[in-house]
This record gives C-alpha cells, sequence and structure tokens, in this order.
C-alpha cells in the first residue's frame, strides 16, 4: 500500500465522514399549523408535544377555532392540518375546491357524547333516542319544561337543560343525530363553550340534564350521573346502553358516538415535516388517544387511514351519508 | 329661643345622621371591593401558589398538568409588549403634540379629537376584528408577533394620545412663551421645554395603558393566537402565545390539575403587572426630581 493509496483510501473517508455528518445533522425543520376543534385538540396537542421532543427544530402550532372556524382557515390554505370532530360539511368541501386545496381525510379517534345528570337523580337511568329528540328539538321550547313531561312516572318538578353553544361541532352532531337536522334546537338552555362550565352548572343542580363530550365525564365521575340511551334499534344492541370504550368501538353506544378526524391538505403534506408528524400522529395516536380520555379506532382503521395517507388519496368519504352500520373500516377501503 | 335652639339641635343632629350614613356607605362600597379582591387574591393563592416554581417559569406547556409552564406564554408576553411599546409609544406621543402644539382649533381638529376619545371607549374584540382584517389578512402578516403588536398598538394607542395630552396641556404656558421669546422655533420648544416637563405624566399614562393591554386576552384569541405553542418566538413573523391566553385555555381544561396551573400563571401576570406600575412610579419619580427648577 503506497501512500498514494493511503491517501485515496484517507479521502474517501473524510468523504463519507462530510456526507454523513449533514444527514445526521440535517433534522426536520420547518413549521406545522393545526387549527381547528375544541375536541380533536387535546389529541393533536399531545401528538404535537412527543413529536416535538424527537423533532425539536419542527415547530408545530396547534389551534382551537372550531371545526367550522378551523375549515374556514384551511380551506383558505392557511392551515396545513385541520382537527374536526365532525367529518366536512359540502360547502367547506366546495370551498377547498375554489381555493385548489386538496385535502386528505384521516380519522384518528372516537369520541362519545354523554347524557348525564346530577348525582342524586334516582328516576333518569336510561332515556330513548326518542325522548331525547322530544326533550331536544325546536318544538320543545317552553313546552317541555318538567320531568314528567318526557316520561310519565318521572316527577314532576323543573328540567333544567345544559349543552354546548352553537359554534361547537359536539352541538351540530348531538342536534343532527337527535333532532334529525344540524343546528336545529331549542334554545332556551343554559349554554357554554366551555365543556367545565357545563360540568359544573350539572353537578351543582339536582334537577339538570345535559350533554358533553365523554372526556369530560372521564374527569369528572364523583360529580356526575351517567344516563343510558336506548335507540330502540336492536340490531346495534338491544335496551339502554351506557358510554364506555367496549359500547363505542363495538358502535352499540349509537348514535351518540362518532368519529373524529384530521384533514391534512395534500399540498403541506409534500412537506417532509409534515409528512412526518402526519405518520407520527397515527403511529402514536392508539396509545395517546386512550391517555387524554378518548376511546382509540380499532387497529385496522389507523393500518387503512396510513394507507390512505401513503397513498395520498384526497376526498372525504362522507360525501353520501353512509348506511347505518357501516363501519369506519368498511368506508376507508 | 328655647324653641329655635331645639329645632336647630335637632337640624344638627339630622345632618349629622346623614353624615354618618353616608360615611357607612362610603366606606362598605370600599370595604366592599377591596373584600372582593381580598377574596380573588386569596383564592388564586390557595390554588397557585403550590404550583409556582422555578420548573413552572423555564418549562413548555404540556397535556400532563404537573410538567406544564409558562415559558413559551411568558416569552410571548414580553416580546408583544417590548414591540407594542415601541410602535404606540413614539406614535401616541407624535400624535399628542400634533394635537396640542400644532392643530389649529378648527372642525378637523374637533372631529379628530371625538373620534379618538371614542376609539379609547370601543371595545377590545373590535380591535381583534380589524388586525385580523388588516395585519393578519390583507397585509399578510399571518398570525404572527408583528400583527399582535400592531393590533395592540391600536388597542392602546387612544389612551396614550389622551394621556400624552392631558401631560402636555399641564405645562404652563408662560415656559412655551419665554422659549419662543428668546427665539427658538416651535419645534425647539417642544422638545427642549414641553416634552421633558410633560414627560413624566406621559409615562405613568402610557405604562397603564401597556399594562392594560397585556392582560388582553379577546383581541388576540380574535386573531387566532388561541394556540398550544411550545417554543420562543424567533423573530418578528413568529407565532405566538401569551399568558392570558394560557391560562384562558387551562381555564377550560377538564383535568382539575390545570386549574391550579391556571392560578399559578394568574400570579405571574399580577407579579408583572405590579413590577410595570412600580416601573412607572419609579420612573415618573425620578424624572420628576430632576425637572423641578
Amino acid at each position: 500500500m503506497n501512500e498514494r493509496t493511503i491517501r485515496k483510501i484517507a479521502m474517501a473517508g473524510l468523504a463519507v465522514v462530510v456526507a454523513v455528518v449533514p444527514a445526521f445533522a440535517a433534522n426536520l425543520k420547518g413549521r406545522v399549523t393545526v387549527d381547528g376543534s375544541s375536541t380533536v385538540y387535546p389529541i393533536t396537542e399531545a401528538v404535537a408535544e412527543e413529536f416535538q421532543i424527537k423533532n425539536s427544530d419542527v415547530r408545530v402550532t396547534v389551534g382551537i377555532s372550531g371545526t367550522g372556524g378551523g375549515f374556514k382557515k384551511f380551506t383558505r390554505g392557511e392551515t396545513d392540518i385541520s382537527d374536526a370532530s365532525r367529518p366536512i360539511k359540502s360547502s367547506e368541501d366546495a370551498a377547498a375546491v375554489k381555493n385548489k386545496i386538496d385535502y386528505i381525510e384521516l380519522p384518528v379517534a372516537f369520541d362519545g357524547l354523554a347524557v348525564l345528570v346530577h348525582p342524586s337523580n334516582t328516576w333518569a337511568e336510561s332515556i330513548t333516542v326518542k325522548e331525547l329528540k322530544k326533550l331536544w328539538e325546536p318544538a320543545a321550547q317552553g313546552k317541555i319544561m318538567r320531568w314528567s313531561d318526557i316520561r310519565a312516572g318521572w316527577p314532576s318538578d323543573e328540567i333544567h337543560l345544559f349543552g354546548p353553544g352553537t359554534d361547537s361541532g359536539t352541538f351540530d352532531y348531538f342536534t343532527e343525530v337527535i333532532c334529525g337536522k344540524s343546528q336545529s334546537s331549542r334554545g332556551d338552555f343554559t349554554s357554554s363553550e366551555d365543556d367545565n362550565v357545563l360540568v359544573q352548572g350539572i353537578a351543582s343542580d339536582p334537577l339538570a340534564l345535559g350533554y358533553f363530550g365523554l372526556a369530560y365525564y372521564e374527569h369528572n365521575k364523583d360529580r356526575l350521573k351517567l344516563v343510558a340511551v336506548d335507540d330502540q334499534d336492536s340490531s346495534n344492541g338491544a335496551g339502554p346502553i351506557l358510554p364506555s370504550t367496549e359500547t363505542v368501538e363495538g358502535g352499540t353506544y349509537q348514535p351518540l358516538a362518532r368519529p373524529i378526524f384530521i384533514y391534512v391538505s395534500a399540498k403541506a403534506a409534500d412537506r417532509p415535516e409534515v409528512d412526518e408528524f402526519v405518520r407520527f400522529y397515527l403511529d402514536n395516536a392508539p396509545e395517546l388517544v386512550k391517555e387524554v380520555g378518548y376511546i382509540s379506532l380499532p387497529s385496522q382503521v389507523y393500518q387503512l387511514a396510513m394507507d390512505r395517507f401513503g397513498s395520498r388519496k384526497t376526498g372525504t368519504v362522507f360525501a353520501k351519508k353512509p348506511k347505518p352500520g357501516t363501519t369506519l373500516a368498511d368506508l376507508l377501503k | 329661643m328655647k324653641l329655635e335652639g331645639a329645632v336647630l339641635r335637632n337640624l344638627l343632629a339630622r345632618r349629622r345622621r346623614a353624615e354618618w350614613i353616608f360615611k357607612i356607605a362610603a366606606s362598605g362600597a370600599l370595604l366592599f371591593a377591596l373584600g372582593t379582591l381580598g377574596v380573588l387574591l386569596l383564592d388564586v393563592l390557595r390554588d397557585g401558589l403550590g404550583w409556582l416554581d422555578w420548573d413552572f417559569l423555564t418549562h413548555f406547556p404540556s397535556r400532563k398538568p404537573e410538567q406544564a409552564g409558562i415559558l413559551s406564554a411568558l416569552a410571548g408576553t414580553f416580546y408583544l409588549m417590548i414591540l407594542t411599546i415601541l410602535i404606540a409609544f413614539p406614535l401616541g406621543v407624535g400624535a399628542a403634540i400634533y394635537l396640542e402644539e400644532y392643530a389649529k382649533k378648527h372642525w378637523f381638529s374637533r372631529i379628530v379629537e371625538v373620534n379618538i376619545a371614542n376609539l379609547a371607549g370601543v371595545p377590545s374584540v373590535i380591535y381583534g376584528l380589524l388586525g385580523l382584517e388588516l395585519f393578519v389578512r390583507t397585509m399578510g402578516l399571518g398570525r404572527s408577533l408583528i400583527a399582535g403588536a400592531l393590533t395592540m398598538a391600536l388597542l392602546v394607542l387612544p389612551i396614550i394620545i389622551i394621556a400624552a395630552r392631558e401631560a402636555i396641556r399641564t405645562v404652563p404656558n408662560p415656559i412655551r412663551e419665554a422659549s419662543y421669546a428668546l427665539g427658538a422655533s416651535r419645534w425647539q420648544t417642544v422638545w427642549h421645554q414641553v416634552l421633558p416637563v410633560a414627560f413624566p405624566g406621559m409615562l405613568t399614562g402610557s405604562i397603564l395603558a401597556f399594562s392594560r393591554a397585556i392582560g388582553e386576552a379577546s383581541p388576540l384569541i380574535t386573531l387566532g393566537a388561541l394556540t398550544y405553542i411550545a417554543f420562543l418566538p424567533d423573530g418578528l413573523t413568529s407565532p405566538f402565545t401569551v399568558i392570558p391566553i394560557q391560562i384562558f385555555n387551562w381555564v377550560s381544561r377538564p383535568q382539575k390539575a390545570f386549574l391550579n396551573c391556571a392560578a399559578a400563571a394568574i400570579l405571574v401576570m399580577l407579579a408583572i403587572l405590579l413590577a410595570m406600575n412600580a416601573v412607572a412610579v419609579f420612573l415618573r419619580h425620578r424624572t420628576q426630581r430632576r425637572m423641578t427648577l
């Protein structure tokens, strides 16, 4: 081995080092902008926190504008990812088309809506969907004012209603599945965008009834009582059913359980930091979703979502209303 | 005479009684205000004091309440305040000087005056909407530190103008006349005579306006700064969050431990406000002493 060969080898070695070092140093950089639903927020926040521990040069921001507010920004191209507690509406889809925003729709968890009463309430163990409709539909305003108006045999005391504000996805969802039309509800109830206010209200009023996301019940179990819901459809579980991991995931706690989503802009997904963030999201969702009080999707659905993202399949699977009994896995296939 | 004396005594006694009732009512009002404040403070101290430590100040927000801190909100509040002062103070003082020293008293300046007084009473959310359309969208600044600072500057500008004008008005006219008599121009008079005397008053009014601004959450929420942010701002266009928004976020969480985080953040906020007001008092005292002839 002469001097020249040695020098060559050394040069080659140096070249390798030079090539490898930047590859190590070139961590992901850039910004990932997320905005939207306050319901999805805790999950995205948890993912963002974990992601930034591993990728300290990527700056993830997670805003809370509500599902509708989030989509407004998303379809203007102001955000990379939109948190949504319901599927995109056709009007929002039209806005996206108009601004040439292609999006990838990915379910990330289940959220159950809980119907709640005060712990000292002895009569309301269960309620049917029909009774809920009778209680919450617009025609009930000023008419259904006592417990006995809902079901004969319940006390003739006044009923005090609590529910989320009209800007929240939870309100949209509840009114759609209970009253038949999104945003159609009686107006004479105590409403707040802040679910803690609802918790406080129901926990301090023996005659209260209200609804909000299951996660808030999880953290206030001792102050509230769950009411079982009966959709009187034995094909998805007979009789009144209480929300739980099994009944939500198994599709028997109907109709008050729903999937929640993130929508990723296809253009943003081409940036490596966004691509990596979404993959990290879906990989870690099962664990983090449980940690923040939601119910994770079946693992098959996460796989299908990952495939969907990998192949950049755009558009919504909810353009037409899915038939009852259709599972998420069926929709995504 | 005897009868008159009795009437007089009667009248006096009635007056004294009225005086006494009024005194009780007035001190009752004061006690009520102080009592409410005291209860609030005690409540916040009880909830927050245990959570307030070095880690709380140097950690980023987290989904786990025990690990959550306010570093990004603290830095955001600090940067936002500095930028707002840099934008609003020169503008406000400049406008006040124009209105007091240059503008002729005719219909135009009167319209401006009325408008400024009205603007000072406009709810802060409206400024948020203005900032959203003008700075975030039209000027394309995005939901950035500079957009937030410009919005906050608009919010405090009317108050600063009003405070600065009051301060300029307290400068006795003979000082100006003496200056003119010595051949000084209007600019020289303003710069060398009026401003130094008016400065302490301007400073106090402005700092009080800024301390109101850093407690504001609603215009920034309208702007879209209600966000999870776990990094420090790195430039004028960087996204940011501030302490009031972080408090708002924590209060609406389901876990009760976040309420302690919120209380601790409120204590930090109170400390900053007290510090700012102390600075105002100190500066006024210092500059005033220097200015006395």
